[in-house]
């Protein structure tokens, strides 16, 4: 696979909502370049009847009772809150007036 | 020999005898961490108080005659990835600097129960992501044995804290070996069990098909007892299996006889010290004249362990990670901004250091589209391939054994700068989560004065297995006798 272009890692940055500057960029662009050649090894194995695992310990649906219960109190979440009004987070406008 | 030098089943005898109380106990653990913290650095940050209180605590129960627990009393410290409420918890990062959770981890809640009192939140790679506890964000925690070199990670505090004996036990967590690996190069006793085994509330999530808790503690038998009090099923989070817990201690019987062993011969060739192989096969040989039946076994697919689980834990990473944003909780950009994009942006810029947002970078690239398959899905259908190179070993073995680390403590700033090698730490003990599988590492010997980790592995929550026969090794030897001299 060819090299990752520095647009492409700038794609990715957004994706990541990373806003890294450009030395950084080059960095990590390099970086991934090291780390993916790595990964081609992988290639050499055939996985076409292979199945996927994403959890290792086999595990049914786990069901409970829909019991309501006390959420924590709204003073002691907002105490960690980096800005807020009233028992709100507060962040920039997202929403047209 | 001093009080923090003992085992936590050696004190909690003497005070289940009334010789000893938990109020001395923590005190002479406080009067340690005041002695050797400034050299060592296990702790983000020391909660003394909260120890004393829990400490009055567990002497008001004992004398009442009703202790919660045979751990009433004994000084624990806890990882600071675990939720402690009320007391910051940062991850070892700036982005979690000012956190205070509004509740407990369900394993520090258990541990509270039981009446340990909890010295300290120790120190760690940021978000657990290393293997060295340099990447924190506050502080580069130094090995007991050496202080010129690292204690391991990236739960490296909580090894360096029991090995200095600032804290008789400890929690961490392990997601490709950020347990056992710190115990190997510290010279203790470091258990990763089953995924599932032990609960996950309130663990801030790096790789949550990989994460687990465990114990690192001084001998085997501290292990099982740590493990009666964490293990078990919890409403709080539907991946802890709700599977009968057995009591661990049972399984320190001192014998390994009728049970077999397979030594993976990938896990014992190339990549692996010289040194610390000899001193890992004198283990095994020690161990097959005990009356464990050992042979080599071939399990080739362990050879790719390594690029999948850089692909899956980053894949996973990126994703967990997401939720740090500036908006609810954590560290928030100073910049004056209307645009909310820009805030994220920003925030997690400076809030994250440099390996994490590498990793974010990586797992976001992987799972990007036009690459999901040939990198994530791939690396999901040979973790599929490296699972049943165990379940067939498994088919014919109790146990299998390797190194836990393929080297002793590296130098503090030597692989620094090379990411690779830094990687390479964890060859031995990737496998095992993406497996799944419960693993222990236990003390085997020294190599230039640093201790070697022998790594047990075994069946999915068979974990009594492995103490059963890392406690008959250890009855055996007396690596885990040795304390560094501070």
């Amino acid at each position: 696979m060819a090299d990752i272009s520095p647009e492409e890692v700038q794609h990715v940055a957004n994706l990541a909502h990373l806003a890294l500057p450009p030395e950084e960029l080059a960095r990590v662009g390099h970086e991934l370049n090291r780390i993916l050649v790595y990964f081609q090894e992988l290639q050499e194995l055939d996985t076409e009847q292979v199945g996927s695992t994403s959890h290792a310990i086999a595990m049914e649906n786990v069901y409970r009772e829909d019991i309501s219960r006390e959420s924590l109190p709204v003073e002691e979440v907002l105490a960690n809150a980096p800005d807020r009004a009233d028992v709100f987070f507060r962040v920039p406008r997202i929403i047209e007036e | 020999m001093e009080l923090y030098e003992l085992t936590a089943h050696e004190i909690a005898d003497q005070i289940a005898a009334g010789q000893l109380s938990a109020q001395e106990t923590t005190k002479a653990c406080l009067e340690r961490i005041a002695e050797v913290e400034e050299a060592v650095n296990s702790f983000v940050m020391v909660t003394a108080d909260h120890a004393r209180t829990q400490a009055v605590q567990a002497d008001e129960r004992l004398t009442e005659g009703e202790a919660p627990s045979p751990l009433a009393g004994i000084p624990i410290a806890i990882k600071d990835v675990m939720c402690t409420r009320g007391l910051s918890t940062t991850c070892g990062s700036k982005m979690l600097e000012d956190f205070v959770p509004p509740y407990d981890a369900t394993v520090v809640q258990r541990c509270s129960q039981a009446l340990l009192p909890m010295m300290g939140k120790t120190n760690m790679d940021e978000f657990a992501m290393g293997s060295s506890t340099e990447n924190s964000a506050f502080k580069v925690t130094a090995n007991p044995w050496n202080l010129e070199c690292v204690p391991g990670g990236s739960s490296g505090g909580s090894a360096a804290a029991v090995a200095a004996g600032e804290a008789l036990v400890a929690l961490g967590s392990d997601t490709g070996g950020s347990i056992r690996q710190p115990a190997a190069l510290c010279g203790i006793v470091g258990l990763k069990p089953t995924y599932g085994r032990v609960s996950r509330y309130g663990l801030i999530a790096y790789a949550s098909s990989l994460d687990q808790i465990g114990p690192l503690t001084r001998d085997v038998t501290d292990c099982a007892l740590i493990m009666n009090v964490i293990a078990g099923p919890d409403p709080q989070d539907a991946t802890c299996a709700d599977i009968p817990v057995p009591d661990y201690t049972e399984y320190l019987t001192e014998s390994v006889k009728g049970l077999t062993a397979g030594v993976p011969t990938q896990l014992l060739g190339k990549g692996i010290d010289p040194q610390v192989r000899d001193r890992v096969q004198a283990a095994i040989d020690q161990l097959q004249n005990m009356g464990l039946e050992c042979e080599e076994v071939q399990m080739p697919h362990i050879d790719y362990s390594l690029p999948v689980y850089y692909i899956i834990a980053p894949a996973e990473c990126s994703s967990n990670l997401a939720r740090f944003d500036g908006v609810r909780y954590g560290y928030r950009t100073p910049t004056e901004t209307d645009d909310i994009n820009e805030l994220f942006a920003k925030t997690r810029a400076e809030g994250f250091g440099p390996e994490v947002r590498l990793r974010i970078m990586l797992g976001t690239y992987t799972l990007s589209a036009g690459y999901y398959d040939a990198y994530y899905l791939k690396a999901l259908k040979v973790r599929t391939l490296i699972k049943g190179d165990f379940d067939s070993a498994f088919e014919k073995y109790d146990v299998l054994l390797s190194p836990t680390s393929p080297t002793v403590a590296f130098r503090i700033g030597e692989r620094a700068d090379d990411p690779l090698a830094m990687k390479l730490a964890d060859i031995c003990t990737i496998p095992v989560n993406l497996a799944g599988i419960p693993a222990i590492s236990i003390p085997c010997g020294f190599v230039d004065g640093l201790p070697v980790g022998l790594q047990i592995m075994g069946r999915a929550f068979e974990e009594g297995k492995l103490l059963q026969v890392a406690h008959a090794y250890e009855q055996a030897t007396d690596w885990h006798r040795q304390r560094p001299s501070l």
